[in-house]
């Protein structure tokens, strides 16, 4: 391919690593990588949704067995879980930070495993605490799951509820995995000393990815944990 | 010439009003906040607690996307792209709950289910056959 190097080299002098020729300027091109992933993200929206409006109707379906699901789930677990993703969402915008006000490197990557460590210590609550006891507990689907007596007329339909459970933090926790994957990649990217004040884009559009699977899980924890209530009902323990 | 950088004090705020509201949310599903009975089909009665936990939902899900995601920062572009895909997704929940919940309101067209005993012994050993 033909190229002018006299032009190349001057172009090439007078704008800042990371921009791509075709935009305009940096704002331009930042306004473009944020807008073409929130495209994707509005795809992904579409895809949980699907898993979210199966749930409304099932459970406007079988309410009873819902409550009954949702109240054998451990609530502590859930909670904590939850603050722990905040914590996450909170260190990988911080990592973003420190790449605007133009950090050193070293605080960049310090936050991106700061975030890795959080969604593990997510990943390991969720995996060895809860789906365990799960497994222990017989209410895993098609893994030896025992119908209680104490459910009484909800009781056949409360597996359904645990269908939507794993399937719905299944998918959120498949997500978490692939997010580990995007973050070691910044990391390794921070380190080279990629990302400055001026170019930032994988960090940013990654942050938007880690945001979401946060925003899916704020609505999983009081549609899974909370929607049977944790009150005393009469003949429930 | 540079993109708004939200200060490091805004996301420590934004930080503590969601663990804030994490707790909050717990602490409402241990109080019984009781039933509102509609009337309707499949959603004749709403338990007032979920109602309150969704709330809450919705108030971290603005926060996470109005300043974690930076959109209160971004051009009307993204946040009309935002809104769409949430304009989207009441689609998808609105009509499949309008075909669930007035499933109801009409009987069945005459002549429908009389057809049925007719038909099925004559499809079913070709359905059974597919397998």
């Amino acid at each position: 391919m033909w190229e002018d190097p006299v032009s190349e080299m001057a172009v090439h002098g007078a704008h800042p690593p990371g921009f791509k020729h075709q935009f305009e300027d940096m704002d331009q091109q930042r306004e473009a990588d944020s807008l073409g992933m929130w495209v994707f993200l509005v795809t992904e929206i579409m895809f949980f949704g699907g898993l979210f409006a199966t749930y409304i109707i099932y459970r406007a379906l079988y309410l009873p067995a819902f409550e009954t699901g949702s109240r054998l789930l451990n609530v502590k677990f859930g909670a904590a879980n939850t603050a722990v993703l905040i914590g996450s969402s909170l260190t990988v915008a911080l990592a973003i930070h420190a790449a605007q006000a133009g950090k050193k490197k070293s605080e960049q990557v310090m936050y991106l495993i700061l975030t890795m460590i959080l969604g593990a210590i997510f990943l390991f609550l969720k995996f060895n605490f809860e789906w365990r006891a799960d497994y222990h507990e017989h209410l895993i689907p098609g893994f030896g799951f025992i119908i209680r007596p104490e459910w009484g007329a909800a009781g056949p339909h409360v597996p359904l509820f645990f269908c939507f459970y794993f399937f719905m933090t299944g998918l959120h926790a498949l997500h978490m995995i692939i997010g580990f994957g995007i973050l070691g990649t910044l990391t390794v990217m921070a380190q080279r000393g990629r990302f400055g004040s001026e170019y930032y884009a994988p960090l940013e559009v990654s942050g938007l990815y880690w945001h979401f699977v946060d925003i899916v899980w704020i609505f999983l924890f009081p549609l899974l944990y909370l929607i049977g209530g944790r009150f005393a009902i009469p003949g429930v323990h | 010439m540079s993109a708004h950088v939200v200060p490091v004090k805004t996301y420590l705020g934004i930080f503590v009003a969601l663990l804030v509201l994490t707790a909050l949310t717990t602490g409402a599903a241990f109080v019984d906040f009781g039933d509102l009975h509609t009337g309707m089909r499949l959603v004749d009665i709403i338990p007032l607690n979920t109602v309150v936990a969704l709330a809450i939902a919705v108030v971290k899900m603005l926060l996470v996307i109005l300043f974690f995601m930076h959109v209160k920062y971004s051009s009307g572009l993204t946040k009309i792209v935002v809104m769409a895909g949430f304009l989207f997704l009441g689609i998808l929940v609105s009509l499949t709950l309008a075909d669930e919940l007035t499933r109801s309101w009409s009987p069945e067209p005459h002549g429908w289910g009389a057809a049925l005993p007719t038909i099925l012994p004559t499809i079913l050993p070709f359905i059974r056959g597919l397998f």
